[in-house]
């Protein structure tokens, strides 16, 4: 591991999947272009490619995961990896072990690669400071901080439908301030060229700072939403509704849940986009959610290609 | 050093052609493989009036040089728009050298489903061999030294050419 970005490895190759910030852009697409080609195998009779035939990849998930984890499983095996599952809440850690010795453990049981989701920010970075070289780290979330194949796919989605990322407005509606999702969002819309992202939601849930990142700021959804050609909603975490931030949901649903109502403010085109799961009727309504505008499951669909793109470009940057 | 003359590429393909139009069928199906198998593919489709929608394929998810080299830097999807079980295909490639590119195809033709028959189109076989592979049709068969690579090009007003480059050559 060598320079700033301990992502990449000696020859500029992406060695680790940890954040989108500080990503070249040229990695970037070159992620997006080839999810692109693993799509149509996933449209195939057999949909495997033997890329990844004898690795073996840990699914090491210590904070709960449908979805991403599903996700990066069908993914891993679409390319013939062995794909161990861990949910390492229940097992080694309430018994004490550390996280860099469980790490270390299955590192001896000869594993190629790990997916890592995680309650703490920088668990995935700590990761792959600590592993052999040829071990490859992805980040399926950390605390906080940083979730990049969600990032990615979102990506993949938004030019799936628009095509070019230069001419676009994307609006990021909701709980900025626990996301993760929206801050990889926002660096790799960034790295990507678009031109104006919004951040809508109350003061409470966004984050002080968030302008730095380049990003105009929006407390109502009428201005906010006005001629955006993306709206991303974001997921309410339940789990904040009882504290200071928010008087109640059914608040934040009168001024910030989506409803066709709202949405009508965006372009007629706009495509309305959720990372999941989903709270219908907090932020955003069902006839939305499964409208017209809604690619919320095509979302998923290509997360699966994004995600094998990522790990056949790692595993192949030796 | 003088480059050894190449083959005219047209006259190629004008000759593939016709030794091509005696043994292919009306539901023959093409597959060219990215990028000169390509170009040659959809010259040879238009040329023999074939009825299934061209194929092409790229090989990247199936080479056996992935542990040693890593995914090629551009991936381009593979489009097979035709059922693959017992279809009569030719799959067409620029170069026929090592005979490596054509298994990789193979094996990703088989996840579509089991052909009836594959033969292979090649512009050059430039011999060099790796594998038990050979070509039912072959432009012209050329000698070059191990380092040099022939390629095919295409300008703009779609006309193939033959180029020798050498491998660390600027």
């Amino acid at each position: 591991m060598t320079g700033l970005n301990p992502q990449l490895n000696a020859n500029g190759e992406l060695q680790h999947l940890l954040t989108i910030e500080g990503l070249p852009r040229e990695i970037v697409l070159h992620i997006l272009d080839t999810a692109h080609s693993f799509l149509s195998v996933g449209e195939r009779e057999i949909k495997k490619v033997p890329l990844l035939r004898g690795k073996a990849i840990f699914n090491l998930f210590f904070e709960a995961s449908t979805r991403t984890r599903t996700t990066f499983e069908i993914a891993a095996k679409r390319l013939s990896a062995d794909v161990i599952n861990l949910n390492v809440g229940t097992s080694s850690q309430s018994k004490g072990e550390t996280l860099l010795d469980t790490v270390a453990n299955l590192s001896a049981m000869h594993a190629d690669m790990f997916v890592v989701r995680h309650s703490q920010s920088g668990a995935a970075h700590l990761i792959a400071r600590h592993v052999a070289p040829y071990i490859h780290v992805i980040n399926a979330g950390d605390g906080r901080h940083a979730h990049p194949t969600q990032g990615l796919l979102d990506m993949f989605t938004i030019r799936h439908y628009k095509k070019e990322f230069s001419s676009l407005r994307v609006a990021i509606v909701g709980d900025v301030l626990h996301s993760r999702v929206a801050r990889s969002q926002i660096h790799a819309l960034t790295t990507l060229g678009v031109p104006e992202v919004r951040v809508i939601g109350p003061r409470t849930l966004l984050p002080t700072n968030v302008s730095e990142l380049g990003v105009h700021v929006h407390h109502d959804m009428a201005t906010g939403l006005k001629d955006v050609d993306v709206v991303i909603m974001l997921r309410l975490q339940n789990e904040r509704m009882n504290g200071a931030l928010l008087p109640s949901a059914q608040e934040f649903f009168k001024y910030y849940g989506l409803t066709p109502e709202k949405l009508a403010n965006a372009k007629p085109d706009a495509i309305v986009m959720h990372p999941g799961p989903m709270n219908r009727g907090i932020e955003i309504d069902s006839s939305v959610a499964d409208g017209r505008q809604s690619v919320i499951l095509p979302q998923v669909t290509f997360g699966i290609a994004v995600r094998m793109a990522v790990m056949a470009i790692l595993a192949g940057n030796a | 050093m003088t480059k050894p003359a190449l083959p005219d590429a047209e006259d190629l393909l004008a000759g593939l052609i016709e030794r091509m139009r005696v043994s292919v069928t009306p539901d023959t199906a093409l597959i060219g493989i990215h990028t000169g198998g390509v170009w040659l593919a959809q010259r040879l489709h238009k040329a023999l009036a074939l009825r299934q929608p061209l194929g092409t394929i790229d090989v990247s998810f199936y080479r056996d040089d992935y542990g040693s080299r890593g995914l090629h830097a551009k991936v381009r999807p593979s489009d097979i728009p035709f059922e693959v079980v017992d279809a009569d295909i030719v799959l067409v490639d620029d170069v026929l050298h090592t005979g490596r590119t054509i298994r990789a195809a193979m094996n990703e033709l088989f996840d579509y489903g089991r052909p009836q028959s594959i033969r292979l189109a090649a512009l050059i076989d430039r011999g060099g061999r790796q594998l038990p592979i050979a070509a039912q049709f072959v432009g012209a068969e050329v000698s070059v030294a191990d380092g040099e690579q022939i390629e095919l090009t295409r300008n703009e007003q779609d006309r193939l050419s033959l180029v020798l480059t050498r491998q660390g050559a600027a």
